[in-house]
């Protein structure tokens, strides 16, 4: 007969089976058993306590994110709960592993609406993969297991566990499960069907100006080899989703950067007039898209994902591919002729030098500019030899713009839910994860304040973070979509904010303030030396925008461009 | 255009608000939805009617098939098809008319199951259309109350379904 245990032991024994080495929380009145048994039993987990359940919730989904493992979280019952759900909608966006578990009042308070009851359960429906509310002890293990498997497999994503606090507390003989019982749960884990792959290898075949566009799931399957051994075989560019970043090394001649309503206007271009699109691990959003009746008006697309619910659900699609995008290119590769696109290649060439003369960059200013900061990073860290965290806004789209993405799984950011405050913490977990590679967050002036209180975690853990924050004094993008929507009226979007450096040191961080183009390279060597957490304040050009942009319902023809040098000079 | 749509899903705390949950969220358009046991025990059956084009009926199957509890799901429009709904009807009735509405009753093979001295409870099984024309027909003497029970499908023949699995691919 096995051993009894209480429910919180089976919480952190059950998450021991699964290999969970930290845990980011923060305790409450409902957690207090789970909490206790911790320090009672001594379990060899890292608790990491935030100072926000928000900020939890994106740790947890920045470690997944940065690992494939799952991500772990816990919280009270009401407000801790309530407050992770903005983290929980964002890993469910992405697609992250992440594993929630809130403590609950008693099985017998349940429905009176007592102190610090929400309903966690109902509330997070639609916005994890699955949850649980467990009101009987037997029952724990059991759900744990289920819990981290459906968290993992298929398309990853978060999922919750409320536990009554009596279930924490009573006992009962603790086995932890071998196997699921998910009689609905079959998860896509094999290639595509082998007729519609061959469909797909023809259609490549006989394309002329053949795309790929590449996804978040490219990265979450590990198929970036296969990816790129694809497009190298049929000669094919390969153009990225925002989330896609990485899954081609930027520099690669193939490589054609990332598309959407602030993507490069190249990519766009080459998107729009592509005959043939193969979409591996890639949601079509509309952010990608723009108008949806617009995207690729000349191109059979075929679209891969494992996730038969995305096939068609934005756009139509002539060959759906359900499957493991790892294991479908695998089966493609073989079916796909070499090949040499060189004319259209070079019509890509000559967009790219398009965009290349409207380049920030290339105009005479002496301006603080984002771009310019981004470039002096990449170049200091080695051609982006380290991991890029970012926030929401315009400071996010540069950084996508301006550095080049060499290193696999090397770039976070919020892309499907536009989480602001979503960098600083999710660092923390992504940190955590990768406890030897060098972290840098980049983050507005705006979104770092949503989150800012995780310094004192970074501080109190000791995370040798390098903090960049794009201080330009408004909440940008809003700003910037008031400049040329709204005739400028700028409602609410001018800030009040603190002196970061001050902040900083009000952690025991050390800081600094940048404010002009030759600070940059010496600020940045000063926080890659110190060893330990470094924050940057660097007060930008208030201004600028960011190009092209893509209004909303328009398609992506029509961007809104930088003008050219010329034609500023002309104005 | 219509279809009818089955589903079998776990008969566990929460599934039919998982799915209600669902059809809100992604603004499907459901006309009708029961669910009730199936011969399996710890399985729930679901029927519903859902509107829509060819891209909204594929994704409310593929959907519905991502949500953990659901075991199963299949389209039977175009299959031979018994579709039945279930519908008590309470009429005003007294000596004047009573004969009038019992030869009805027969008419349309339903069945009366309470009398009073001024009304009567009408029990109709049978398609919707057999029982929107009924409850027209009654609705001159003055419908009191009336309950549906929405349509549930089985599919003709000796094959056991459930249930082929929803693949995914339309």
């Amino acid at each position: 007969m096995a051993e009894k245990k209480s429910g919180a032991q089976i919480v952190w024994e059950s998450l021991l089976r699964e290999g969970v080495e930290v845990v980011f929380g923060l305790p409450g009145g409902a957690t207090l058993p789970i909490y206790d048994a911790l320090a009672k039993y001594e379990y060899p987990i890292r608790h990491v306590l935030v100072t926000h359940e928000q900020g939890a919730a994106h740790m947890a989904d920045g470690y997944g994110r940065a690992t494939g493992r799952v991500g772990v979280c816990m919280a009270t019952s009401g407000p801790g709960a309530t407050n992770l759900t903005t983290g929980l909608a964002t890993a469910y966006m992405d697609s992250s592993p992440v594993v929630a578990i809130t403590g609950q009042v008693p099985t017998s308070l349940l429905g009176r609406d007592g102190f610090q009851e929400a309903d966690i359960h109902g509330v997070t429906m639609t916005i994890t993969k699955h949850n649980y509310l467990v009101t009987d002890v037997r029952a724990l293990a059991q759900v744990i297991k289920e819990a981290f498997y459906i968290a993992r497999t298929g398309r990853p994503g978060p999922v919750l566990i409320d536990i009554c606090k009596d279930v924490q507390q009573a006992e009962t003989e603790y086995v932890y499960p071998d196997e699921v019982n998910l009689p609905g749960y079959r998860p896509t884990l094999t290639a595509a069907d082998p007729d519609a792959i061959s469909r797909a290898a023809h259609l490549l075949n006989l394309a002329e100006r053949p795309i790929i566009l590449a996804g978040h799931g490219v990265i979450i399957a590990n198929a970036e080899d296969e990816l790129i051994h694809l497009a190298e075989k049929a000669h094919i560019p390969v153009a990225t989703s925002l989330l896609g970043i990485g899954a081609i090394p930027q520099t690669h001649p193939l490589s054609i950067g990332w598309g959407g309503m602030h993507g490069e206007a190249f990519t766009n271009y080459a998107l729009q007039e592509s005959d043939v699109m193969l979409v591996v691990g890639a949601r079509l959003d509309d952010r990608l898209t723009g108008a949806f009746s617009t995207f690729a008006p000349k191109a059979r697309i075929i679209h891969l994902d494992l996730d038969p619910a995305e096939l068609g659900k934005n756009l139509r699609i002539d060959i759906p591919l359900v499957g493991d995008a790892k294991l479908t290119l695998r089966e493609l590769i073989p079916l796909v002729e070499p090949n040499q696109h060189t004319s259209w290649m070079e019509q890509i060439a000559e967009w790219k030098r398009d965009t290349d003369r409207r380049d920030l960059l290339a105009q005479e200013t002496d301006d603080l500019v984002p771009p310019f900061i981004v470039r002096q990073l990449w170049h200091l860290t080695d051609g982006g030899n380290c991991i890029v965290v970012t926030d929401v806004g315009q400071h996010q789209m540069w950084e996508a713009q301006y550095f080049l993405h060499v290193k696999r799984r090397g770039l976070f950011t919020s892309g499907g839910l536009g989480t602001m405050g979503f960098a600083l913490p999710a660092a923390i977990g992504v940190q955590l994860g990768r406890p030897n590679e060098t972290v840098w967050v980049i983050a507005g002036d705006g979104g770092f304040q949503m989150t800012m209180g995780e310094l004192s975690t970074v501080a109190k853990e000791g995370l040798p973070l390098k903090i960049a924050i794009f201080n330009n004094g408004y909440l940008g993008m809003v700003r910037q979509w008031q400049d040329v929507f709204y005739n400028k009226r700028y409602a609410s979007t001018a800030l009040y904010n603190p002196d970061f450096v001050k902040i900083a040191d009000a952690y025991g961080i050390p800081a600094t303030r940048v404010t002009d183009r030759a600070g940059v390279a010496t600020a940045i060597r000063q926080a890659q030396a110190h060893n330990g957490p470094f924050l940057i304040d660097f007060r930008v050009e208030p201004f600028t925008n960011v190009y092209p942009m893509v209004a909303p319902g328009k398609s992506n023809a029509d961007m809104i461009r930088r003008p050219l040098p010329a034609e500023v000079e002309e104005e | 255009m219509k279809h009818t749509i089955i589903a079998w899903m776990e008969d566990k705390p929460g599934v039919l608000s998982r799915v209600a949950g669902l059809f809100r969220r992604r603004n499907f358009n459901i006309e009708s939805l029961t669910v009730g046991h199936s011969e399996t025990p710890g399985i729930s059956r679901m029927t519903f009617v859902v509107d829509g084009d060819d891209r909204q009926i594929y994704q409310v199957q593929a959907q519905l098939f991502k949500l953990i509890n659901v075991t199963a799901i299949e389209d039977v429009t175009h299959e031979p098809t018994v579709i039945r709904e279930l519908a008590l009807i309470k009429v005003r009735a007294d000596n004047t008319n009573r004969a009038e509405i019992i030869q009805l009753v027969d008419i349309y093979r339903a069945n009366i199951v309470d009398v009073d001295v001024d009304s009567l409870i009408i029990q109709i099984a049978g398609s919707q259309e057999r029982i929107d024309s009924l409850v027209k027909l009654l609705s001159n003497f003055g419908i009191l109350e009336m309950v549906r029970t929405g349509q549930v499908a089985m599919v003709r023949g000796g094959n056991t379904r459930p249930p082929v699995r929803h693949n995914g691919v339309s």
